[in-house]
């Protein structure tokens, strides 16, 4: 069996696997059954100044569902804690005591005031926790009162705060980072620049789930009226791992380590944050549709797949897919694939004939000549272009398989051993003769 | 001409032999409805796929993916445009079709996990949406001023009449029984169509306007196709058959001795399916849907020994694996290679048959092996088929006759220029109601462009 524990900036739990800062942390009995269901370690729910905030009483949640009801986005409008200060101190204190091997994560929001992080940032660390998660990210609610992601979307501010919360603290620092920008490099060289040890994204994105198609208001309201909320779940997996190897990849971020958050349902999607250079994963939503149960299957599901691979610990995973991340000006332009069709898998439905001739190159021909339907690529048309694997219901029946030799038949031209990117195309007006 | 209605005064013949709540919970539905999320889970199960085999399987060209694509998205209303558009008794196909060898056979699931989408179902659902609630989705075009007799109000005449109806003619229904609707109101085993759904579809079929019914009409009696073609611009046969086929035994009017046909027929129309007479030790002479109808409903009102006696081999019966399926899950025996040979009877009621086990020859003909085998039966109910009856039809020999039925081209037009038909009543047909439904749209489609020809 491989081995699960992790070590993040000095922050051991028993397994990579900790619940993000987020409804399911929101106070020591949910984070008691969370430890004893087998979580490796909890972000707690975010701590604000006191008086605390007030949450709506009205629907807080929302979830993009398939026809069978399986949750495939989720939205939600809910604040920080909404308890007391103390409250909060006194059962993070105790749940530490009693849960020593497990990570108990502080994660704050507070004002662009050094007197708030002065006075609070110790007295929280005094309970004992592990370290601190700066929220910058919760776009909603919070991000109207100057904090949030209205810091986390101004490089500057990550920079002053971070710096703030390192000043006052001594356990390590990491800081929770918004979806919601252009472009992710920046806030993560603000983090390196304000000192913090760590980053962790994504947090969730704005949006509307859709309208109420009786009443022609947007879905869900409190009473008539709705905002925006953040959207979660398996979703928003592919937005959060750009964001992660982008951090991972840059030159100046790529030792910042990562704890990676994004729609996490399945060990599947942990090996995804992983080896694109996360170290940890924080789960949410999948907590919030199936319950604290669904980390046995990642932990058995992880540590199955380590053994398979041969990786004695989570820790040679990490970072393994990153090389393989470019640009797309790095894109070998002379390299050809064809897709290639299982005659024997084939259960002649035509998706991929259909969507190739409405929407793409016109390469996969169909005829019923010999009383079946058969379906066959036009290697002269096919551009390797991927769309009827993605649209195939069938496991494995098409493939796209490298020309290795010969010539292309819809170019004519030969194929070529030699790695050419756009970076020296004839057709580049900027390439490097 | 035997007797239906079974007395008695034989002692194995009696009603009762369950009680009402056994009978009536027997002849529930066949399949339950599906709910609303079983509709969505199973809609989503639909591939798409580009000219789908499902919809190239279907006698009337439902465009099967694209209403499963309705359901997905909750417009049942587009859903069941969709199939009333093409089938207009697509509620009652969706119930009594043989899918497993229509649609659902030519579903590509079945080559990935030998599980078919549940078509019929998911167009029961579609349909049920706006029969129940009376959506009505086809309005009628400007009056044409021509005028239509349409002979026969099962599924090929009503379906020739909804279309020409909503093509501006107006039409004459004429038919020989006192309630509309044909086999799909005398025939249909009554599990695949409780609640009086049969009626429930007319309804909504004949909401549209501009068609006069006509019942207690029938052919060579009250009307003749002579008269018809004088009176209408056209006309539209759709009469099925009327007659049933004999076993041309020496005895066969004996007592017990039954027309299947019209024995479901009563069971189709009493409200109390327990004062049925039902035998106890029953024979079913034929291969086809109707000797699994009688059967199975045989053995749902009590029977105790049901016994399907066929002809030939389990290969060739017409009544499909899935029925055979059926019939035997109902405890009802099929013996094959059975010819008959002789009813044996005590004080003119039957007691036994006696059959000829037939060898198939390499010829493929039959030939006697020589052994018999005698079934005890106190009721013999003959399915082997039915005959057009051709009285007031071709009074004038004008109207082409072949193997007992009508000769219709492609667009089922008769020998006569004026006289169209579909249905059972037709060659080559395939006593399938959905195959009735598409007769009558193309006859229709056909009427009306003569019709309107330079018009």
């Amino acid at each position: 069996m491989a081995d699960l524990t992790s070590n993040f900036l000095g922050i051991k739990s028993p397994n990579p696997f900790w619940l993000a800062s987020a409804p399911p942390t929101d106070k020591a009995y949910n984070v008691n059954r969370a430890f004893e269901a087998g979580w490796g370690g909890v972000s707690w729910k975010t701590l604000g100044e006191d008086p605390h905030i007030v949450n709506v009483n009205g629907p807080r949640y929302t979830t993009m569902m398939s026809n069978d009801r399986r949750v495939i986005g989720f939205n939600n409008i809910e604040l920080i804690t909404d308890r007391p200060f103390q409250v909060n101190l006194k059962e993070m204190r105790q749940v530490k005591r009693d849960w020593p091997d497990r990570a108990v994560i502080a994660s704050v929001m507070f004002p662009m005031s050094e007197a708030s992080w002065a006075k609070h940032i110790p007295i929280i660390e005094d309970t004992g926790i592990d370290g601190f998660e700066l929220n910058f990210g919760c776009p909603h609610g919070m991000s109207e009162r100057g904090m949030g992601a209205a810091v986390g979307q101004v490089p500057e501010y990550i920079k002053q705060a971070t710096e703030w919360c390192k000043k006052y603290a001594t356990v390590p620092v990491i800081v929770k980072l918004t979806p919601n920008i252009t472009d992710v490099i920046y806030p993560a060289e603000a983090v390196l620049e304000g000192g913090g040890d760590a980053v962790s994204l994504i947090n969730t994105i704005n949006s509307i789930m859709r309208v109420d198609y009786d009443s022609l208001t947007m879905f869900p309201t409190t009473g008539g009226m709705g905002t925006h909320g953040g959207y979660c779940g398996e979703a928003v997996k592919p937005i959060a791992l750009n964001m992660v190897a982008e951090i991972a990849r840059n030159e100046k971020t790529r030792n910042l380590p990562i704890s990676g958050i994004g729609g996490v349902s399945t060990w599947k999607d942990a090996v995804d944050f992983i080896a694109l250079g996360a170290s940890n994963v924080q789960v949410c939503t999948a907590a919030m549709v199936y319950g604290f149960k669904i980390v046995e299957d990642m932990k058995t599901g992880l540590s199955n797949f380590l053994d398979e691979k041969g990786m004695n610990s989570v820790d040679e995973l990490i970072g393994k897919a990153v090389p393989s991340v470019t640009d797309w000006k790095f894109l070998n332009l002379n390299h050809v694939d064809k897709a290639v069709i299982d005659q024997d898998k084939c259960i002649k439905c035509g998706r991929c004939h259909i969507v190739c001739e409405d929407t793409s190159h016109q390469a996969i021909e169909y005829s019923t000549d010999s009383g079946d339907r058969v379906f066959t690529v036009k290697d002269d048309e096919c551009v390797g272009c991927n769309l009827c694997v993605s649209v195939c219901p069938v496991i494995d029946c098409i493939s796209m398989v490298a020309m290795t030799s010969g010539t292309d038949p819809r170019t004519g031209k030969a194929i070529s051993p030699q790695a050419s990117d756009w970076t020296t195309h004839p057709n580049n007006p900027l390439k490097v003769s | 001409m035997s007797d239906n209605n079974l007395t008695n005064k034989v002692m194995n013949i009696k009603s009762h032999r369950l009680s009402k709540k056994e009978i009536d919970d027997n002849f529930s539905d066949l399949h339950a409805p599906l709910s609303a999320i079983e509709a969505l889970i199973e809609a989503d199960r639909c591939y798409f796929c580009y000219d789908a085999p499902c919809t190239k399987a279907c006698p009337s060209d439902i465009d099967v993916p694209g209403f499963i694509q309705s359901i997905r998205s909750d417009n049942l209303t587009g859903a069941a445009e969709k199939i009333l558009s093409e089938n207009i008794f697509g509620g009652m196909c969706a119930r009594d079709c043989p899918t497993e060898e229509l649609c659902q056979l030519a579903c590509v699931r079945n080559d990935h996990e030998q599980k078919p989408v549940e078509i019929g179902l998911l167009q029961r659902y579609a349909t049920d949406s706006v029969l129940n609630n009376g959506v009505q989705l086809f309005s009628r075009q400007e009056n044409t001023g021509k005028s239509i007799a349409v002979v026969g109000a099962g599924p090929a005449g009503i379906s020739c009449a909804h279309r020409l109806a909503v093509l501006g003619h107006k039409i004459t229904v004429y038919d020989a029984k006192d309630k509309l609707g044909g086999l799909n109101e005398y025939g249909i085993a009554a599990y695949k169509t409780p609640n009086d759904f049969a009626q429930q579809e007319l309804d909504y079929i004949l909401d549209i306007g501009g068609i006069t019914i006509e019942t207690g009409m029938q052919l060579g009696k009250q009307i003749n196709l002579e008269g018809l073609q004088e009176k209408y611009d056209a006309v539209f046969l759709g009469c099925g058959l009327g007659s049933v086929n004999k076993l041309n035994l020496d005895n066969e009017d004996i007592s017990g001795v039954i027309d299947a046909v019209e024995y479901i027929a009563n069971l189709r129309q009493t409200n109390n399916k327990d004062e049925l007479m039902v035998g106890k030790n029953i024979v079913v002479i034929g291969g086809g849907m109707t000797a699994i109808d009688i059967a199975v409903q045989s053995k749902l009102l009590g029977a105790e020994q049901v016994t399907i006696a066929y002809r030939r081999s389990k290969k060739i019966m017409a009544a499909s694996e899935y029925e055979q399926a059926l019939a035997k899950k109902h405890d009802v025996q099929i013996q094959y290679n059975m010819s008959p040979k002789r009813l044996i009877a005590d004080d003119s009621h039957v007691t036994a048959m006696e059959f000829d086990v037939m060898k198939s020859q390499n010829d493929g003909s039959l030939k006697a092996s020589g052994e018999n085998i005698t079934l005890k039966a106190d009721v013999v109910f003959k399915a082997i088929g039915q005959k057009l009856v051709t009285e007031g039809l071709t009074d004038n020999n004008s109207l082409e006759i072949e193997k007992g039925r009508i000769v219709v081209d492609e667009q089922r037009k008769t020998s006569l220029s004026k006289v169209w038909a579909g249905g059972d009543c037709v060659l080559d047909g395939d006593n399938l109601t959905v195959s009735a439904v598409q007769d009558g749209k193309l006859a229709a489609i056909s009427i009306n462009e003569t019709l309107t020809q330079g018009a």
